[in-house]
């Protein structure tokens, strides 16, 4: 990999080698091990199997966020399996000496909003957790991805992973994004552009005029999603925007260790003239606001756009992937999405939780009363979000206009925890995927940003936002 | 872990595209903390009605889908999510192999670590094997890595040399990785840390 012109994961990845071996996978070093309550379990129970302890409890940090109820933090935890999974998270942090921001820590949130948000995550890191999403830290200019249970106990004993290295793809968004077009409307594009699987074995790297303009939590929202076209990573480069969201950060680096650090962040973004495996360009100044029509996160359209016709697909399987997730959607091959109804919205999830997110969907709903045939949950991604909210009003705005206003964890992405849809009831969502039944059996999800989804909560249609901004 | 030993086994097609994790293991089974009794909900929505009776037509619910061991899937098996939950409901269940023109690449680091087998076959190899008759049987050899179709067709099928090794000899990735700690704290000692989240 190493070379005199590298591109920004090449530089992570050869920067973090603790051995190659021919015909073994390279030995990694992981500077940030991030633990949740769902994919853990079974890794600290092997590490007891073994009598192995925690390598590097200070590269480790935990949190609870998939198995958790949304709603008053000073009741139990009815669910007694969901009850039993939270407290053995906080049996292992304890006895394996993890810090843990659990249910009642003021710091608790979803992985993916509190990395960033205490400063954990940092440009040129290394950074796994159990969960695929892990993507997200990329934004950062970090190389971060998603694990299994096997290697989450493989990197609490040994802070190492063995990894082959990944294609490296760049996706080059140009251009200034339109009022009403956001972060989330990017991924989904190069989502639909690419498909569910267009990105399988690359590490991708976002570039151009309209990545650079995003604010950090837009980038997050970019990179979040990376896996939703298969890739093992998305990242950007580091630049001063990433440099004033860290500065200050409860655990970012201070003083003098600030300075050494942003003058080594500096020197990883990509090189001119290196070259890339593959390429691939968005137009963002034609960027329309995006949806998804079918079960997954590839199958999008631009909200004036039609679902797809099956007997225009030539590929058989591919041509039956289409007609059953109209089916499962209860679509019609052919026909607008514009004006769909709708019966739940959901602004949240480690996609679109952050506090910009929340401001966004404000914006749409401030004053107004959301349609009385929609039931719309607004679930902050973290405590630290939830404070910042309280600062600026929004819970009273939220409830006013008529939304249940929760408190933070994973909840209706990934429905684990009881917020969920019923069969056949539709939403739009600001999460990550639209697989059958990902937001409770039988539920049909439109992915969009948060601004789609408060109009769509506004109107109890699927609305194209800038007709009422 | 158990080494790998050649089989031949009847295979149970599926041929759906972007098989997903939330298929394989829906997310609300995920609240366990064992590795066990996932089989049980191996494909669940696809596989009960809502009154959890067995959907009839649902082909593990059918004389096809029992005691085989070859699952054959459309392109891109394992898409989503990371949960290792997916391979061990998988080989609860009995299945040793996945066919597949591709997989997910977290889906299948996780297959391999469980003794499940990804077999990457070309397009037209996957639409023969979607035409097998139901008795026909495949057999499935890891170490000269080929899936001998039932007409005697040989088809060479990838698999990293490190996996292989690791499954044919019973090795456990996590003991050779320990077996590295020299070559780990040498690392550790000129490592640049920015990090202490002990505080």
């Amino acid at each position: 990999m190493s070379g005199s012109v590298r591109t920004l994961s090449q530089k992570v990845w050869d920067s973090h080698l603790v051995r190659e071996e021919a015909g073994a996978p390279s030995l990694l070093y992981i500077d940030l091990h991030l633990v949740h309550e769902v994919t853990s379990p079974q890794a600290f129970s092997g590490l007891r199997a073994r009598g192995l302890k925690v390598r590097r409890p200070d590269l480790t940090v935990a949190t609870t966020d998939h198995s958790i109820p949304t709603t008053d933090r000073s009741l139990p935890i009815l669910d007694p399996i969901a009850a039993n999974q939270v407290a053995q998270l906080d049996k292992n942090c304890k006895e394996f000496g993890i810090p843990h921001y659990g249910v009642h820590s003021e710091h608790q949130g979803i992985v993916h909003v509190i990395g960033p948000e205490l400063g954990f995550t940092q440009p040129g890191m290394t950074v796994v957790c159990g969960d695929s999403h892990t993507a997200t830290h990329g934004a950062f200019g970090a190389l971060a991805f998603g694990i299994g249970t096997s290697e989450v106990e493989n990197v609490l004993a040994t802070q190492c992973l063995l990894q082959r290295p990944s294609q490296t793809f760049k996706v080059h968004v140009d251009g200034t994004l339109r009022p009403g077009i956001t972060a989330k409307d990017i991924i989904l594009a190069f989502c639909a552009k690419v498909g569910i699987g267009g990105g399988t074995g690359t590490v991708l790297e976002y570039t151009g005029a309209a990545i650079r303009a995003l604010d950090m939590e837009g980038r997050m929202t970019v990179c979040n999603m990376s896996i939703e076209a298969g890739a093992r990573a998305g990242m950007i480069a580091p630049d001063d925007t990433t440099f004033q969201y860290l500065h200050g950060r409860p655990f970012s680096p201070k003083g003098a260790d600030w300075d050494a650090a942003v003058a080594r962040w500096k020197r990883l973004p990509t090189d001119d003239g290196a070259r890339f495996d593959r390429e691939v360009s968005i137009d963002g100044d034609s960027l329309e606001p995006m949806i998804t029509w079918g079960t997954n996160p590839g199958m999008g359209v631009s909200i004036s756009g039609a679902v797809p016709e099956p007997s225009s697909i030539s590929d058989p399987l591919e041509r039956d992937a289409v007609a059953k997730a109209l089916s499962y959607m209860g679509l019609e091959a052919g026909k607008p999405i514009l004006g769909r109804p709708v019966n739940v919205v959901f602004i949240g999830s480690c996609t679109n939780s952050r506090i910009t997110d929340l401001r966004a969907a404000a914006a749409v709903l401030k004053g107004r009363k959301v349609n009385p045939n929609v039931r719309v949950m607004v679930v902050p991604g973290s405590m630290e979000v939830k404070r910042q909210a309280i600062a600026e009003g929004l819970p009273e705005l939220f409830r006013e206009a008529g939304c249940d206003y929760r408190e933070p964890g994973c909840s209706m992405c990934i429905a684990m925890n009881g917020d969920q849809l019923q069969p056949g009831e539709y939403s739009v969502s600001t999460s990550n995927r639209n697989f059958e039944g990902r937001q409770g059996k039988g539920g049909r999800t439109f992915l969009a940003s948060p601004l789609t989804a408060a109009a769509a909560a506004l109107t109890g249609v699927v609305t194209d936002v800038r007709t009422i901004l | 872990m158990t080494p790998f030993i050649a089989f031949e086994s009847r295979v149970v097609p599926m041929p759906n595209n972007n098989i997903d994790t939330d298929q394989i293991i829906p997310a609300r089974f995920l609240k366990t903390t064992s590795k066990e009794g996932l089989d049980k909900n191996l494909f669940c929505d696809w596989r009960y009605n809502a009154d959890g009776s067995p959907k009839e037509d649902f082909i593990l619910n059918t004389p096809r889908g029992q005691n085989a061991q070859v699952l054959l899937a459309g392109d891109n098996f394992g898409c989503g999510s990371s949960r290792e939950h997916a391979p061990w409901a998988l080989t609860q269940f009995g299945f040793r192999a996945v066919i597949s023109t591709s997989f997910a690449d977290i889906f299948k680091q996780n297959a391999l670590k469980n003794s499940l087998i990804p077999i990457v076959v070309s397009p037209e190899v996957h639409a023969k094997l979607f035409t097998l008759p139901e008795d026909a049987k495949v057999h499935v050899d890891l170490a000269s890595q080929t899936l001998t179709l039932p007409d005697g067709e040989k088809v060479e099928f990838p698999v990293d040399s490190f996996s292989k090794t690791c499954l044919l000899e019973g090795i456990d990735e996590l003991g050779w990785i320990l077996k590295q700690a020299p070559a780990i704290e040498a690392y550790e000692a000129t490592r640049v840390s920015t990090l202490n989240t002990l505080g």
